[in-house]
């Protein structure tokens, strides 16, 4: 997963896929507890609309990171159009995935939120403690390297 | 996208027909309104990140980190709109 990044002359090769990976990653972790939850409180159903939540927020996170990643590649000005373009793209996925399904018999509206916008906010938030804010690692910050600097300081 | 429009309509048919005609167009306004905030956002948030990238080609790298994350988070405003207008669909 580790991404060699140089800061120095601006080549750059994916921080956006490489913090979307960790919440990823993260969200695969977190997952387990959510599902079991949802599916104490809310039966079958509540497993189901969590999985479904759970797939749709990490999905987001991949897409997303995706698009940026294509559209920097080409040029600057892409991105713009392809980011905005992107997040009407998501939306209309996301409410043409519930819709059809949302007067299924089986359909919790409440574990679906829940996890859908805890979730959401949950793992940014999770994440933004991991987020490098420096030139030299504009991804994650190097985790082998700062406990080695904690060593050198004790 | 053909299937949602139709679904769409279905349901909206479906709204008007049993009498929660209102229901359906304050949740599809809903959702609109909701969705012009994130909108908004992300342009801002795209437009300073390109601003730094253009005049600090060095700094791409953090520019493009922190953007991802502000438009992830502009975006959770969005994902609570859209959770509203499932609550009220009728």
């Amino acid at each position: 997963m580790a991404i060699e990044q140089d800061g120095s002359d601006g080549n750059h090769q994916a921080p956006e896929r490489e913090v979307a990976a960790d919440i990823f990653r993260r969200g695969l972790i977190i997952s387990p507890f959510l599902l079991v939850l949802a599916s104490v409180i809310w039966g079958l159903s509540g497993l189901a609309c969590g999985s479904i939540a759970l797939g749709i927020v990490l999905a987001n996170f991949i897409a997303g990171a995706w698009i940026i990643d294509w559209a920097v590649k080409i040029s600057p000005q892409l991105l713009m159009s392809a980011v905005l373009g992107g997040f009407v793209l998501r939306m209309g996925v996301i409410t043409g995935t519930i819709l059809p399904i949302r007067n299924q018999a089986w359909f919790e509206i409440m574990p679906f939120a829940l996890i859908l916008i805890f979730l959401h906010l949950g793992l940014l938030i999770w994440e933004t403690r991991y987020v490098s804010a420096t030139l030299k690692y504009p991804g994650l910050k190097p985790r082998v390297k700062r406990q080695n600097r904690k060593k050198s300081l004790d | 996208m053909l299937s949602l429009i139709a679904s769409t309509i279905s349901i909206l048919a479906a709204a008007v027909t049993e009498g929660e005609g209102l229901k359906a167009i304050g949740a599809g306004l809903g959702y609109g309104l909701a969705a012009i905030g994130p909108g908004v956002g992300i342009g801002i948030v795209v437009g300073a990140a390109i601003d730094a990238m253009t005049r600090q080609p060095e700094s791409a790298g953090t520019a493009r980190t922190t953007m991802f994350l502000g438009i992830a988070f502009t975006e959770a405003l969005a994902l609570i709109g859209f959770v509203v207008f499932i609550l009220l669909l009728p």
